[in-house]
């Protein structure tokens, strides 16, 4: 097992995306630090457009993530509706 | 009513396969080789450009939409900040010494590396590649200014932001960050991406940017969290290009792997030894502290660090080759340095100082295994000196590392109390170096570094000729006020006689 990890700014912006991350991923690890959201999950993180648009009412695009976006480790496959980041798949 | 219904926007994977994929074309006037000429000669095997490409399939036109809100958010807290001095709400002026390296060595090699991704951009034949680099050469030049742009607030305040392309240029201990950048962009466009957008990116950056942000989140700096912020949103898209390179030529051709290895093995240690100096950023500089270093290595370098590479175990990559004396050196580095700064404070535009007694009680519950073994007691003795009007200068010239340029102040991975120190002989010259992995990447190419321009050596050419108060001037280091320690200094009384000001109404 290999940790995966995203971490954002904390802001308004990202408020909703964490949230739909906690409830996507069951087995994340949400650790919040000065200025930054680091979120830590076994081998596997998948954010998802529905689950944010669901808590945010509005169509979201996930490359406005981008804007807030601090790091993140692991292989990267996205597509309109998910990101997804993962080790050893 | 006749409703004129809008077109379906493009799905992610359409738009990428438009908008990079089919700018692309066969050359026609030239053969691909005269039009890529040195793409070959590293000996790196690509069959199939196309196979490339990037996993977050950013096109021109978002990247344009994207940037331009994040240097709107930058702007609007830059402006925030100048007008409600924003200097005033840091923890302490200690800080600046931290923010002074940066814009000396780290905002320049910003510089750098968008003139290296624009050289790579045009060399690299697959288009989706290009594209990929002109983003980064952009966002690259984009970090110098908008870094330079922030810190030019403090630079109406403090000392030792003056000056910085001079000391860029000239000083001592920017020539290390210096000559990590200048060895990438003198390599090939391969080895360049696997030095800038693999391993001082994907396997160092976070170790630079995420502790060194939250420290000014931490420490009251707004200015450095908002550039801090702003550039490390471009970085997930750096790093995974990185990897994403990496992970090419690794799949194109099995011939790739021990090429690609030995890039690794150099590039990691050349940027260990560059980003060392944010170990004492870490544990010494930023008077309220975020973590250790060796709390941040740990997570980043052995956690992030073990899950990538065991991941690339597939392609029968393994660890770097100074990873395990990396890991050794990691409870002793931060401490060297600082003690090697503070003994040549008189040539630093920068302060450092004794650490105080709460200090040095955090860094003995941090380092338990070293600090009070080996480091308390040559600050006590320092402390001792400096009560006795006796402070301890250096004011002999350190030997520098030919390779990293660093002096040579570390250990013996396995011995803490002996000096590490190797040379090599090359056609009648002897060479010194701090480490075995300094050692190794002289020896492989030796050609390359017996070239390099060493601070030491300069300060015997004209127009210095060795003397002290001329060297000053040349790196345009203003003695008594950009140098030496920092109680007492000019920085501490201006910033405690404002920072009084500011909170009474005298």
């Amino acid at each position: 097992m290999s940790t995966v990890f995203i971490a954002l700014q904390t802001n308004e912006d990202t408020r909703p995306i964490i949230e739909a991350i906690e409830l996507d991923n069951p087995l994340a690890v949400v650790h919040r630090e000065p200025a930054m959201v680091k979120i830590d999950a076994p081998d596997r993180l998948v954010v998802r457009r529905s689950t944010i648009e669901d808590l945010i009412g509005r169509a979201f695009d996930l490359q406005e993530m981008h804007i807030n976006l601090i790091t993140l480790s692991g292989n990267v496959v996205e597509d309109d509706d998910t990101l997804t980041l993962s080790w050893n798949s | 009513m006749d409703m004129k219904a809008s077109k379906k926007k493009l799905g992610l994977k359409e738009r990428y396969r438009l908008m990079t994929r089919d700018l692309g074309w066969e050359t026609t006037y030239q053969p691909k080789d005269k039009v890529f000429p040195y793409v070959g000669y590293e000996g790196i095997r690509i069959h199939d450009w196309d196979k490339w490409e990037d996993p977050f399939r950013l096109t021109m036109d978002s990247y344009w939409k994207y940037q331009a809100e994040k240097e709107r958010k930058f702007y609007a807290i830059i402006d925030a900040h100048a007008q409600n001095n924003g200097h005033l709400n840091l923890t302490d002026a200690r800080y600046l010494s931290a923010l002074k390296i940066f814009l000396q060595a780290i905002s320049p090699g910003e510089y750098a590396a968008h003139k290296g991704f624009a050289r790579v951009g045009r060399e690299f034949p697959g288009v989706g590649t290009q594209v990929a680099c002109q983003m980064q050469a952009i966002d690259e030049i984009r970090h110098a200014q908008t870094q330079i742009h922030a810190m030019s607030n403090y630079n109406r305040y403090y000392n030792g932001f003056h000056a910085f392309a001079d000391t860029r240029d000239r000083i001592w201990y920017t020539s290390v960050a210096r000559s990590f950048f200048d060895d990438a962009m003198s390599a090939g466009p391969f080895e360049f991406m696997i030095a800038i957008g693999f391993s001082f990116e994907y396997v160092l950056t976070n170790l630079l940017f995420v502790p060194f942000m939250s420290g000014a989140a931490y420490n009251g700096d707004m200015a450095t969290v908002t550039f801090g912020f702003s550039a490390q949103s471009d970085e997930a898209r750096h790093m995974t290009l990185g990897l994403e390179c990496i992970k090419f030529m690794l799949e194109q051709d099995p011939a790739n792997v021990p090429i690609v290895q030995g890039w690794i093995d150099k590039w990691f240690w050349r940027g260990f030894r560059v980003l060392g100096l944010v170990s004492t950023m870490m544990d010494y500089m930023l008077p309220k502290r975020v973590m250790s270093w060796r709390e941040a290595w740990n997570i980043y370098g052995v956690e992030n660090g073990g899950a990538l590479f065991k991941d690339l175990a597939r392609y029968g990559i393994r660890p770097p080759k100074g990873w395990d004396d990396a890991e050794q050196a990691i409870d002793h580095m931060s401490h060297q340095f600082m003690l090697g700064l503070y003994q040549w404070s008189f040539g630093t535009a920068f302060h450092s100082w004794i650490p105080s007694d709460d200090d040095m009680d955090w860094l003995s519950a941090k380092y338990p295994d070293t600090f009070d073994k080996y480091y308390r007691p040559r600050w006590d003795h320092i402390k001792k000196l400096a009560a006795a009007g006796t402070p301890f200068k250096n004011y002999g010239l350190a030997k520098l590392c030919q390779t990293c340029q660093l002096p040579t102040v570390f250990t013996e991975p396995d011995d803490p109390t002996l000096t590490c120190h190797r040379e090599t002989a090359y056609k009648g010259e002897k060479y010194h170096f701090c480490s075995d992995g300094c050692q190794h990447i002289f020896e492989n190419e030796p050609e390359k570094y017996i070239q390099a321009w060493l601070p030491m050596p300069q300060l015997f050419q004209d127009p210095v000729k060795g003397d002290l108060g001329e060297w000053m001037k040349w790196v345009s280091l203003l003695d008594g006020k950009d140098n030496g320690d920092y109680a007492g200094s000019e920085d501490q009384k201006n910033f405690e006689a404002w920072r009084g000001l500011a909170t009474t109404n005298q």
